[in-house]
């Protein structure tokens, strides 16, 4: 088969594009994983049932699985928004980082005063404004001084992390102690467990560090499918990162659009910070953040920038993290730094490489009624 | 017929055939183009000159026909076998490295070895060699950003002059020149051939042709219409040729009845990236209840008169009014403001500004319009009532298929027209602003569009339509405006105008040279 | 005085070994960037051949066949990157993030399921490895005042990476401003569709472009796993892919000022370590952190326009499709 140069492609029919070509380009990065397996001399079929027994084979690995997809939910969510707009947010892992950074201000400050009911929407508000403060200086170098959000969002994600081990060193550090740690908030404070909300509707559930953030990620899917899709802003947005120039043509404020995006994405990988350190740690401390700002991209990329698919993709993600924690005791050949790779793979696949795949599925469809 | 020819033509092109998928862009061109001359080729916008040229430098391979360079069939599948046979080309858009002095750009393949020491030497003898031969007047060491176009252009001269091009083509060179650059460029031309080397010349200022060319080739339709010897033809008849005798739109209408101005343009002025002007000083009034037409080749200003009319850019000076407010520099308008006067926009390129090709149909049906009450209340977007509109615009304007829900890019052009013309003309505007409203549209789907502007008119709408199909205007307007290179260069009346007439004026010339030779 | 003099060189001596990678990684940026394709990937091709050179030292006890091992694996990583932005027209960004997740992972796995040590490898023997050269006659003029500790500390006492790095300016100055290769890569990067007319494959010249900045990070990786420490730990990269990446935009995409930015934040690092913890009279102690940060801001502020104004080549990022 000849295919000829300046043959006009067709575009992809609807359920190859939303169904078949990201489900391909996840099996080829799977793929390539068995691949790394087997090179490692183990089997990879085995991997795949460890894995999943161990992240949902029980209730304490279902709740580590949804407390890994909470914190995927909300920074693949937090990529997906930018991108809508056509900005490529790499600075979920600053964000998020600062945004824990709020909530433990505001926990530190007002634990012994304020209910649990108080606490909560404050925390929460506390950890989407440091998370929307710290996107906001790149989104606006990039909407009045052109400065390219991939490069300032990559220096702020390192300025946040020299900020935190400052504060945690020097300031936050809890007196008497020499891991870089603040106290540990009075319990009113700890955002409550699943296991002790499902203990209260008679359910039993082994103890695992799901708490109620789970819901805020939840909301969150929700919130931000309603906002992209039913509101005039979210439409706006959408038609920014679709072309700017119709954008211009329908009265859109460019640049605001590219603030408010960049803070939306922003508080949403700071809410991180909500199930990370008012729902598990209890205290501030350093590092709680790593690794779930890329992820965040690898989700986004996955579950094709929709509310739905980010919540599958982090799920996915969320087995992958908890069954790749079991599969270290199994098979102790295999680390848990495999769903790296994994990501990495997806990233690759999905993101750099995804011309690839639908260039194959256009031709492929392109042959039948064509030819 | 061949007064005593010394060899083989230059360039003999027999046969030239192109398809773009539907489109027929040259059929069966031929030409014979002597050495040491200078050719002119012009036509209208889509008459295939520029497809030719593509041909003949490499861009694209014609389907069929054969090229012949001095006698010797070739085959030229790339520029680089174009640069072979010894044919350089000054594209419209130059393509030149902006941060690159003139000397590396005009090394740029072919810099004479690994190192650049030695070939910028050579390169620079050369090009002096070349400056002492034309006279081009460029600083070899000079940056080419910082160059004015002329400059810029005569660099891409010498690029090709530096390549050993024997054959120079140029595309629309005067577009952006000044008349002083204009004439230093024609000096260098009569130059070239005096000493052998041989020019095509692609334009549609046919004053420029009368005044620099040996030899004419007219194309219409992809075909060669006419070939003549310059001394041997005028303007008038070359207008004619050009324009050629259509079939007539035609279209029952009755007389506008003009009401009160509507839409105003004072001395507005706008210059483009380049620093070249694209609107200048234009002025103009429509009137409620008639359709202006602005004809013109396109890039003349049309494009930018739009835009600072529908307020998607603000002219540096001038003043726009809509029913009596003022839109001026100081106080710049925005598209959501001209919306809210009552001003609808069908822009030129439907598929980059009027609609979002990923959006499905109900979503561009909305683009403009999304925090119209009408379709969002203070926060969520009301989908029924937008969904209900879709489906509305796509019954008023038979849009197929009929389906609010599919993606924008799955309709053909006709139909995306016809639902951006659709949206606009919903509202009931005051002033609607349209540009090439037909451009890739069907027959049937042109004849539909039409009325429906006649329609607009005869409620009572200000319409101003830009188009380069003459037809069209001919068809449509009541008063039509002549713009070239930023100018208003002709306000008539349509019962006053003719074909004959506004070609002349699209190609600069003023109508009493015409008139003077017919 | 003897002794802050030493302190001084010591500084200055520490400020050359930390920036040596950057120096390696800017370079490597450089190529990549000038010829138009965006490289944040520089971080995962240094660390994917830190542990290659690494594995392959421990298994050969070769410093010559690790280093080289290093280089291919980087090379390999650039073409991946090469595939994406020039063949298949991906997003250059995407892309570069990809291959630093995949390294990162993939070097830990690789080296718990090949070593069983949590990720490192063996400490590796010196024949493995690239020593400190001392220079002829350093130890007999080594007490020869001021002169003798600079010879010995500063321009001697390095090993051959270093100057590998050091040479690489020049080079990539005469290679990017006086050769043809060079002429071609910044037109690449400026305006493809000129070369493109000029009859040069855009898509070849980025290759050969990705390639050579595959094998500068190559050496950068080694640098860290085989001359600089002795052996492959986890995340040695440390972000020095993202300071050079900083470092090269400080210096707006040239080799000398992008030298002197490396230096200067080579210098930083050295500072930071050396002032820990110690008080500066009518300052304090400076955070370490507030000194770590300097590169990162320095670089958003530069971006910004505030000081001088950074422009990338023009058409880096957007993949060249030909009309």
């Amino acid at each position: 088969m000849i295919f000829r140069r300046n043959r006009a492609r067709r575009p992809l029919p609807r359920w190859a594009d939303i169904a078949v070509v990201p489900l391909v380009n996840v099996l080829l990065a799977f793929l390539v994983a068995g691949l790394i397996v087997l090179i490692i001399g183990e089997n990879p079929l085995r991997a795949v049932r460890v894995m999943i027994v161990g992240a949902l084979g029980n209730s304490e690995g279902i709740g580590y699985t949804l407390y890994y997809t909470t914190n995927y939910i909300f920074t693949g969510l937090a990529v997906a928004v930018a991108f809508h707009a056509g900005l490529f947010n790499i600075g979920g892992e600053g964000q998020s980082y600062i945004g824990g950074l709020g909530v433990g201000l505001l926990l530190l400050a007002g634990d012994r005063a304020l209910p649990l009911a108080a606490l909560v929407p404050l925390a929460i508000l506390a950890a989407a404004l440091f998370g929307a403060a710290w996107a906001l200086i790149p989104a606006y170098l990039q909407a009045y001084r052109g400065s390219h959000i991939v490069i300032t969002t990559i220096m702020f994600n390192f300025l946040a992390s020299a900020l935190m081990v400052y504060l945690m060193v020097n300031v936050l550090i809890a007196p008497h102690q020499m891991s870089p740690w603040s106290r540990e908030f009075a319990p009113n404070a700890w955002l409550p467990r699943a296991d002790e909300v499902l203990a209260g509707l008679h359910i039993r559930a082994a103890q695992s560090p799901l708490n109620l953030s789970f819901v805020l990620a939840m909301i969150a899917c929700v919130g931000v499918w309603a906002y992209l899709w039913h509101t005039p802003w979210g439409y706006e947005l959408r038609t920014v990162g679709q072309s700017e120039k119709a954008a211009i043509y329908a009265g859109v404020k460019l640049r605001r659009v590219i603030i408010v995006a960049m803070c939306l994405s922003g508080a949403l990988a700071g809410c991180v910070g909500v199930n990370e350190i008012m729902g598990v740690h209890h205290r501030l401390l350093l590092g709680f953040n790593l690794g779930y700002g890329f992820t965040g991209i690898a989700v986004a990329l996955m579950g094709r920038n929709h509310p739905i698919g980010v919540a599958l993709a982090s799920l996915l993600f969320g087995i992958l993290s908890q069954g790749g924690a079991e599969l270290a005791f199994e098979i102790p050949a295999i680390t848990p730094e495999m769903i790296i790779v994994i990501q990495g793979l997806i990233i690759l696949f999905s993101g750099a490489l995804a011309n690839l795949n639908r260039s194959f599925f256009e031709r492929l469809l392109a042959i039948g009624p064509g030819a | 017929m061949a007064p005593a020819e010394p060899g083989p033509p230059a360039i003999e092109l027999r046969g030239i055939d192109k398809r773009f998928g539907a489109v027929h862009a040259n059929r069966a061109v031929s030409m014979q183009i002597a050495s040491g001359s200078i050719t002119g080729i012009v036509g209208e916008n889509g008459a295939g000159k520029s497809t030719l040229m593509s041909i003949l430098y490499g861009f694209y391979e014609a389907d069929s026909g054969e090229i012949a360079i001095n006698g010797r069939p070739v085959r030229i599948r790339n520029p680089r076998d174009a640069l072979r046979v010894g044919i350089g080309m000054v594209h419209q858009h130059f393509v030149l490295i902006d941060p690159f002095t003139v000397l590396e750009n005009i090394m740029l393949g072919a810099e004479g070895g690994v190192l650049l020491r030695r070939g910028k030497a050579l390169a620079r003898q050369e090009l002096q060699r070349l400056e002492g031969e034309y006279g081009l007047g460029v600083d070899p060491d000079a940056v080419v950003g910082t160059l004015p176009v002329g400059a810029q252009q005569r660099v891409e001269i010498l690029k090709a002059l530096y390549r050993g091009a024997e054959i120079l083509i140029l595309d629309e060179p005067t577009g952006v020149l000044t008349p002083q650059e204009t004439d230093q460029l024609f000096r260098i031309l009569q130059t070239l051939r005096a000493r052998g080397a041989t020019v095509i010349l692609i334009t549609h200022k046919l004053r420029e042709i009368m005044a620099v060319t040996d030899e004419v080739y007219v194309m219409r339709a992809g075909t060669v219409v006419a070939h003549r010897r310059t001394a041997e033809t005028d303007i008038g008849e070359l207008a004619e040729l050009m324009i050629g005798r259509k079939l007539r739109l035609e279209l029952d209408k009755a007389p506008a009845k003009p009401g009160a101005v509507r839409l105003m343009a004072n001395d507005l002025v706008l210059h483009d990236e380049r620093g070249v002007m694209a609107l200048d000083h234009v002025r103009f009034a429509v009137h409620a209840g008639e359709i202006v037409g602005v004809a013109g080749v396109s890039g003349n200003g049309q494009s930018e008169l739009l835009e600072v009319l529908a307020g998607m850019r603000t002219a540096e000076s001038g003043r726009v009014q809509v029913d009596g407010a003022d839109i001026t520099p100081l106080h710049p308008g925005d598209p959501a403001r001209m919306r809210a006067l009552g001003v609808a926009h069908v822009p030129e390129d439907r598929q980059r500004l009027g609609l979002v090709v990923s959006f499905a149909a109900t979503e561009s049906a909305l683009l403009g319009y999304q925090r119209d009450h009408a379709y969002s209340g203070p926060v969520l977007l009301h989908h029924h009532a937008i969904n209900r509109h879709c489906r509305t615009l796509m019954e008023e304007f038979d849009v197929r298929p009929r389906q609010p829900f599919l993606r924008c890019a799955n309709f053909s052009g006709g139909n995306q027209q016809k639902l951006v013309v659709a949206r606009e003309l919903a509202r009931r505007p005051k002033v609607l602003l349209i540009g090439q409203p037909t451009r890739g549209v069907d027959i049937g789907a042109i004849e539909f569009i039409h009325r429906r502007l006649v329609e607009q008119r005869d409620a009572g709408c200000a319409i101003l339509l830009v188009s380069v199909e003459l037809d069209e205007i001919m068809a449509l307007a009541d008063r039509i405006l002549v713009m070239s290179d930023g100018r208003v260069v002709g306000d008539v009346a349509r019962r006053d105008a003719d074909e004959r007439m506004l070609g002349l004026m699209m190609a600069n010339a003023r109508p009493a040279d015409g008139a003077s030779t017919a | 005085m003897q002794d802050a003099y030493l302190i001084v060189l010591l500084t200055l001596s520490a400020t050359i070994r930390v920036s040596t990678p950057l120096i390696l990684c800017a370079m490597a940026g450089l190529f990549s960037e000038r010829s138009g394709i965006v490289d944040v990937g520089l971080e995962g091709k240094m660390l994917g051949a830190a542990f290659g050179a690494a594995a392959v030292s421990a298994v050969t006890h070769s410093a010559v066949i690790a280093l080289a091992a290093g280089i291919l694996v980087a090379i390999m990583l650039a073409l991946i990157h090469g595939f994406a932005s020039i063949t298949q027209h991906g997003n250059q960004v995407v892309s570069g993030v990809a291959i630093n997740i995949l390294t990162s992972g993939l070097t830990i796995v690789l080296g718990i399921a090949w070593f069983h040590q949590g990720g490192e490898t063996p400490p590796l023997p010196q024949e493995g490895r690239f020593m400190p050269i001392a220079l002829p006659g350093a130890a007999r003029i080594a007490h020869v005042p001021v002169l003798g500790p600079i010879y010995a500390h500063l321009i001697g006492g390095h090993n051959i990476i270093v100057y590998v790095a050091l040479a690489a300016v020049p080079l990539t100055h005469w290679i990017v401003s006086a050769t043809r290769f060079g002429l071609r890569l910044r037109a690449a990067g400026e305006n493809p569709q000129a070369v493109d007319t000029a009859g040069i494959s855009v898509a070849w010249l980025r290759y050969r472009a990705v390639m050579l900045c595959g094998a500068l990070t190559g050496i950068a990786g080694a640098y860290l796993s085989i001359a600089q420490n002795a052996g492959f730990t986890r995340d040695m990269s440390a972000g020095q892919g993202f300071i050079a990446l900083a470092a090269l935009i400080f210096g707006k995409w040239r080799a000398w000022p992008a030298l002197g930015a490396c230096l200067l934040f080579g210098f930083l690092d050295a500072v930071a370590i050396r002032l820990q913890g110690i008080d500066i009279p009518g300052i304090g102690e400076i955070p370490v952190q507030f000194i770590q940060a300097l590169p990162y801001a320095l670089t958003v502020i530069l971006l910004a326009g505030f000081i001088g104004k950074a422009v990338a080549p023009r058409a880096s990022g957007i993949p060249y499709r030909k009309e």
